[in-house]
């Protein structure tokens, strides 16, 4: 009962929702970057809905099944392949298909965004560490030992590969016009002109992004107050500003204690949409109150609710 | 006490202690740290505290901020005698090899290595917090004579267990990592162990550090 790594792609890993309550020993949340996609991907394959998913970024994996009658999913905007009898066919996403001994399904890429995840009927036959079948790299934590997939891993299936219904759901994972953000702390730190800029102008991801964070390019934030404040919690969605002027984006494996000023941070709903920009991509930020991101994310999360009761 | 409570985003709370890093605010920080963790609370999914704040993160489908801000208002510190004396015991090894800004910090404190050592190894540390890593230690506060700036150029690699001095602070590097601050050694023992998930970090918040010198020969004794 297994499936056969031939090509690990970039940055591999296993993820559930995510590892709760050790943020005061450096621990952070981790978990699927895309909430939204990383829900859909279980309901498809008919798993509970925190079940560990395979998450791949950019370029993802290439694989060989040794087992008959697998049942799996692909989810994001994915290009990928199957090869069955040899034979190559090319995959949909968010459509269950089986596979049987010796066929092999190959994620080419992710197409104009980040993150896609590949599940199987049944799960994946791993421990969960402190709570989570969460990686965390920095820390090697979760399953794998906390580390990436690699080339020859045998990824071990769970025996109870019940058998379940072909399912689809057509999704589109839409394109926001802007990033919604909520002031923060340190937002008065920084010069007029630089919030007309912060929230006039455009920035572009750069390439220094990954599962940490997402570093910023455009135009310069100016700190008129003080360029360090004394080191204290980070959470998910924090924008800070260093000593360069370059806005940098707390993401699901960020670091938790950091020590430069929070101009604003991302609202809960819109986290699953940048997560997924890739780098060169261009971002327009918009300031909206508390009660409004509560409402939207209410929105957001009813919407959730009605995709998965679609599947 | 909490001087002001604000929201952070819109799933997380910013409780402010003020301004000033000392011993008596962190104390503070604890007490809250430590009821809220033992109250368990319906909602709240972290508990980040550090030298003079602490912040607090939900589930936005559970609770929200002004739900939450309203439970810390009212909420009552465990009463329990806080104990905040316990002490470990860390060695140290400052040969060259560890050692790696050991000259920069003599340039920058005109100091002799000998005196920059007797300021580290005569001194009880507290620890503030841990993290940005698992595991990391804030230790505060050194002698003021041995204060000084990050590197220019942080280190791509810092290697595991190296200690670090910055400004009134020290830290040990609980992983590989990048880093800036100014390493005077490195200690054999396990500061993170991930295995003990009941308890994984030897150097906790409130806790005191006392470092002590070790040979090359003890450490490679310890590190087996």
């Amino acid at each position: 009962m297994s499936i056969k790594v031939i090509r690990p792609g970039l940055n591999t890993t296993f993820q559930d929702r995510g590892r709760s309550n050790f943020y005061h020993i450096g621990i952070p949340f981790s978990g699927a970057m895309d909430t939204r996609n990383f829900l859909i991907t279980n309901k498809l394959v008919g798993n509970d809905l925190n079940d560990a998913v395979l998450e791949f970024a950019l370029q993802g994996p290439k694989l060989k099944i040794n087992e008959n009658n697998i049942n799996c999913v692909v989810t994001g905007n994915v290009d990928f392949t199957v090869k069955k009898n040899s034979k190559i066919y090319k995959g949909d996403c968010y459509k269950t298909f089986s596979l049987n001994t010796d066929d092999e399904i190959d994620i080419i890429s992710t197409n104009n965004s980040m993150y896609g995840y590949f599940a199987i009927s049944g799960g994946f036959k791993l421990e969960k560490k402190w709570n989570s079948y969460s990686t965390h790299l920095k820390s090697k934590l979760g399953p794998n030992n906390g580390n990436k997939i690699i080339e020859h891993d045998n990824l071990q299936l769970n025996r109870n590969q019940k058998p379940v219904n072909k399912k689809e759901i057509n999704y589109v994972n839409s394109k926001i016009e802007f990033i919604r953000v909520i002031k923060g702390t340190n937002f008065d730190y920084f010069s007029s002109k630089s919030h007309k800029s912060f929230l006039d102008s455009q920035y572009q991801v750069t390439n220094l992004t990954d599962r940490m964070g997402m570093r910023l390019e455009g135009d310069k934030l100016e700190n008129i107050k003080s360029e360090n404040i004394k080191s204290e919690g980070l959470i998910k969605g924090a924008i800070q500003v260093p000593p360069d002027g370059k806005p940098i984006i707390m993401l699901s494996d960020h670091g938790t204690i950091g020590g430069y000023p929070k101009i604003a941070v991302i609202i809960s709903a819109d986290y699953d949409k940048i997560v997924q920009l890739p780098p060169l991509s261009k971002i327009k930020f918009k300031m909206i109150d508390i009660k409004d991101a509560e409402k939207i994310f209410r929105l957001y999360s009813m919407e959730t609710k009605n995709i998965l009761d679609q599947i | 006490m909490i001087k002001n409570i604000s929201n952070l985003g819109d799933a997380a709370i910013y409780c402010d202690f003020g301004s000033e890093v000392s011993k008596k605010v962190n104390h503070e920080v604890i007490k809250y740290f430590k009821t809220l963790k033992n109250k368990n609370i319906k909602g709240i999914t972290n508990l980040a505290p550090s030298y003079n704040k602490l912040i607090i993160t939900f589930d936005l489908e559970i609770i929200n901020y002004k739900e939450l801000i309203e439970k810390i208002h009212d909420l009552k510190l465990d009463e329990t005698d806080w104990n905040f004396s316990n002490k470990k015991i860390i060695p140290i090894c400052i040969d060259e090899e560890f050692a790696l800004d050991i000259d920069r910090v003599s340039k920058k404190t005109n100091l002799n290595f000998k005196e920059i050592y007797k300021n580290i190894l005569s001194k009880e540390l507290y620890c503030y917090m841990t993290g940005f890593v698992a595991g990391m230690p804030f230790l505060g506060d050194t002698n003021k004579n041995i204060w000084l700036k990050r590197l220019e150029t942080p280190r791509v690699k810092v290697p595991k267990g190296s200690v670090g001095i910055t400004e009134q602070f020290c830290n040990i590097y609980t992983y590989e990592s990048p880093g800036g601050w100014n390493i005077i050694g490195n200690t054999p023992v396990k500061i993170f162990n991930k295995n003990e998930e009941e308890n994984p970090v030897l150097i906790k918040p409130g806790d005191s550090v006392q470092f002590y010198e070790i040979t090359k020969k003890e450490f490679n004794k310890i590190k087996e």
